[in-house]
């Protein structure tokens, strides 16, 4: 009998100290190493510094990355502004491997992973984020203020004042055509409403979610009479469409488009005019076009997580990126870098890749923060009436 | 615990009993643990987030707020879309699984039930972006039936709420087979010969017999199916965008994305919602169940 009584007591025990240790073992995980709090050459802790002229010189920079070895970045797609190369061009250039997490992340996936491993060693070092995020984010205090070596020469509207994000790279809201099933390709939005484009015109997602599909809906309120402060046109013009039959909600991707499930989509001239290529050797003619009725361009910008693990990697990833070379790299992926005047004027641009770009007339001009928190809740608030 | 540690159920030993009560619970210490931390946890976090606001640079406030949010305009819209086309989709799904699972279960032939019990338990489990993807290939606007039968000319549409319902059907109808089987075997011939023998026609078994017999079987395959429906979300996703409201999406588009800010409280007040939803529904299935199982035992 005793042993009878002892066994459950044994099992028990067993039981508690085997689910302690679980416990234990899942907290333990993932602290941050020693070497992100290392003195740079020039007096300063890699993640304070605001300036190379903090690490000494440019190859103090590299040396204190290469000695880190390793960057984790996230939400960067290869297939996106030719973030493919740019992650290869810079593990060439210098001894450090990028860790590129979840390449189809959004924002706000990006923000939680800065918050939620803070401290850890596989937190983002960098985020590459959409408009709101990175004004929300450094409000939070998420980000480290960095100079890059040419941060002057992005033009003020585009960075924050106390250098704690800045614009990289944007494109404008185009209409990608397949002209091989498409007879006629629209160029405006006003084309986008006649009968032959019945059940053809598609977006790349959820305005409410996604930011070209956001982009698409502000330009179309520009080209009906909108403004930066008035979306609610272009909620109405996307629910004509809808109503005549001509906007279809799938989510355009490019196997969606070489179905031809969606001959028509609106997105950013750097994705279409980079799938023009792609479909090129799968025999579909993709054409794009700016609309003219409806110029609307938006920017993501760069910034440092203030717990950056690498924080020498990640000042040195900033400093690449915003190089004559990384800038040129995101205009190889059709992408408009921030400091594309600036290198037009000083000529350290690659013209050949400024010819490929889609043609738009005039120098764009941006929404206020104020303007698109209200017209966010407008199209948060009217969207789903409008096309359901 | 080993099952002869504990009592009978009616054990006359009161003292026994009484003095074993506090082991056999202690035992199940690591299970309640467990449950708190996996199923508790998230739950409290998930309330906490519903009911508090939190501004960068100030303290955590608490708020009706979110929860207010959810039940006006879209949000509630989209609760609304939810309920009724998981209502929709389970109910049928539901009487189309259980005439499928008769017609099996009475056949003669064992290939029949065997293949589609066997292609019931593969249906079942397909859904997500596969799913959408294989009807976009079939049913979209280029798909394969849609040009062949020139279904757009008919009006069809998939990308809408009866495009929708019919993927859901998809899936929900297979699930209902496999469920509904095994009830159907038991429904012994013999109380059908028993009722004919005392002059019962077709109608009343079923009215007096089958169907009381079968009721816990279809209320549950009811709840599952509308669970299924409720929380399903990728196949959403993929197809309709945001053009049929529905509560998951919205929770998605709330919690990650690149264009709304802050509304992580949002979601987790629509989750909360959708939990209270779910239970709302067992709230009506449990007393009903336990009524129609009585009398079988």
């Amino acid at each position: 009998m005793t042993r009878l009584r002892v066994r459950p007591h044994g099992r028990l025990i067993a039981a508690v100290a085997l689910s302690t240790a679980a416990l234990t073992a899942l907290t333990a995980c993932g602290a941050k190493s020693d070497t992100a709090d290392a003195t740079t050459a020039g007096g300063v802790k890699a993640g304070a510094a605001t300036s190379v002229a903090d690490f000494g010189s440019m190859d103090d920079l590299v040396a204190a990355a290469e000695k880190e070895g390793t960057l984790n970045t996230i939400a960067l797609p290869p297939d996106w502004a030719n973030y493919g190369e740019i992650i290869k061009a810079f593990e060439a250039k210098y001894k450090i491997k990028i860790k590129n997490e979840t390449p189809d992340a959004a924002s706000a996936d990006e923000i939680n992973a800065v918050k939620s491993r803070k401290g850890q060693d596989r937190a983002p070092d960098v985020v590459d984020l959409g408009v709101p995020f990175n004004q929300s984010g450094a409000a939070e205090g998420l980000f480290a203020p960095y100079k890059v070596a040419s941060y002057d020469k992005i033009p003020a509207e585009q960075k924050d004042a106390q250098a704690r994000w800045y614009n990289d790279y944007g494109g404008y809201i185009s209409i990608g055509c397949d002209a091989s099933r498409i007879k006629v390709c629209p160029t405006t939005f006003a084309d986008l409403l006649k009968p032959e484009y019945k059940g053809k015109v598609a977006l790349n997602g959820n305005p409410n979610k996604s930011g070209s599909a956001f982009g698409g809906v502000y330009a179309a309120a520009l080209a009906n009479g909108g403004s930066f402060t008035d979306i609610q046109p272009g909620i109405d013009f996307f629910g004509k469409l809808k109503k005549n039959g001509n906007f279809i909600p799938v989510e355009s991707t490019p196997a969606t488009v070489e179905k031809g499930e969606t001959p028509i989509s609106i997105d950013w001239d750097y994705l279409n005019a980079s799938y023009a290529g792609e479909f090129k050797s799968k025999g579909l003619d993709w054409k794009v076009s700016v609309p003219t009725d409806g110029v609307y361009a938006q920017y993501y910008s760069q910034a440092i997580n203030k717990d950056a693990p690498h924080p020498a990697a990640a000042r040195l990833w900033m400093e690449y990126l915003y190089s004559a070379e990384g800038q040129n790299l995101w205009l190889k992926g059709f992408a408009r870098p921030v400091l594309l005047p600036s290198m037009t004027a000083d000529g350290t641009v690659d013209k050949t890749l400024v010819a490929n770009l889609p043609q738009v007339a005039g120098t764009p001009t941006f929404p206020k923060s104020a303007d698109l928190d209200a017209v966010k809740a407008v199209l948060a608030k009217n969207w789903d009436k409008a096309v359901s | 615990m080993p099952t002869q540690t504990l009592p009978a159920p009616g054990a006359a030993d009161g003292t026994r009993r009484r003095r074993r009560a506090p082991r056999a619970w202690l035992g199940t210490l690591p299970l309640l643990v467990f449950a708190g931390l996996c199923f508790g946890l998230p739950v409290g976090a998930l309330l906490y987030g519903a009911v508090t606001h939190k501004e960068p640079g100030r303290a955590t406030s608490l708020t009706g707020e979110n929860i207010t949010t959810t039940l006006q305009g879209p949000y509630l819209n989209s609760l609304a879309g939810s309920v009724e086309l998981s209502a929709l989709t389970a109910l049928v799904g539901t009487v189309l699984g259980m005439l499928i699972a008769q017609a099996v279960v009475t056949s003669r032939g064992g290939a029949l039930r065997e293949s589609v019990l066997t292609a019931s338990g593969v249906l079942a489990n397909f859904g997500g972006i596969p799913l959408a993807f294989a009807f976009v290939a079939t049913l979209g606007i280029s798909g394969v039936v849609t040009q062949l039968v020139h279904l757009d000319s008919l009006g069809w549409n998939l990308y809408s709420f009866t495009g929708l319902s019919v993927i859901y059907l998809y899936f929900l109808v297979p699930l209902m087979v496999l469920i509904s089987v095994p009830a159907l075997d038991g429904l012994r011939p013999q109380w059908r010969e028993a009722a004919q023998n005392a002059g019962a026609t077709d109608g009343q078994f079923w009215r007096h017999v089958g169907l009381p017999v079968l009721a816990p079987t279809l209320l549950g395959g009811f709840v599952l199916l509308f669970g299924s429906a409720f929380a399903a979300y990728a196949t959403a996703a993929a197809l309709v965008g945001g053009s049929v409201p529905l509560v998951t999406l919205k929770i998605a588009d709330a919690l990650s994305g690149n264009v709304q800010v802050g509304q992580e409280n949002v979601a987790l007040a629509l989750s909360l919602d959708m939990i209270v939803i779910a239970g709302l529904v067992m709230a009506v299935y449990l007393p009903l169940q336990r009524r129609s199982t009585r009398w079988l035992h």
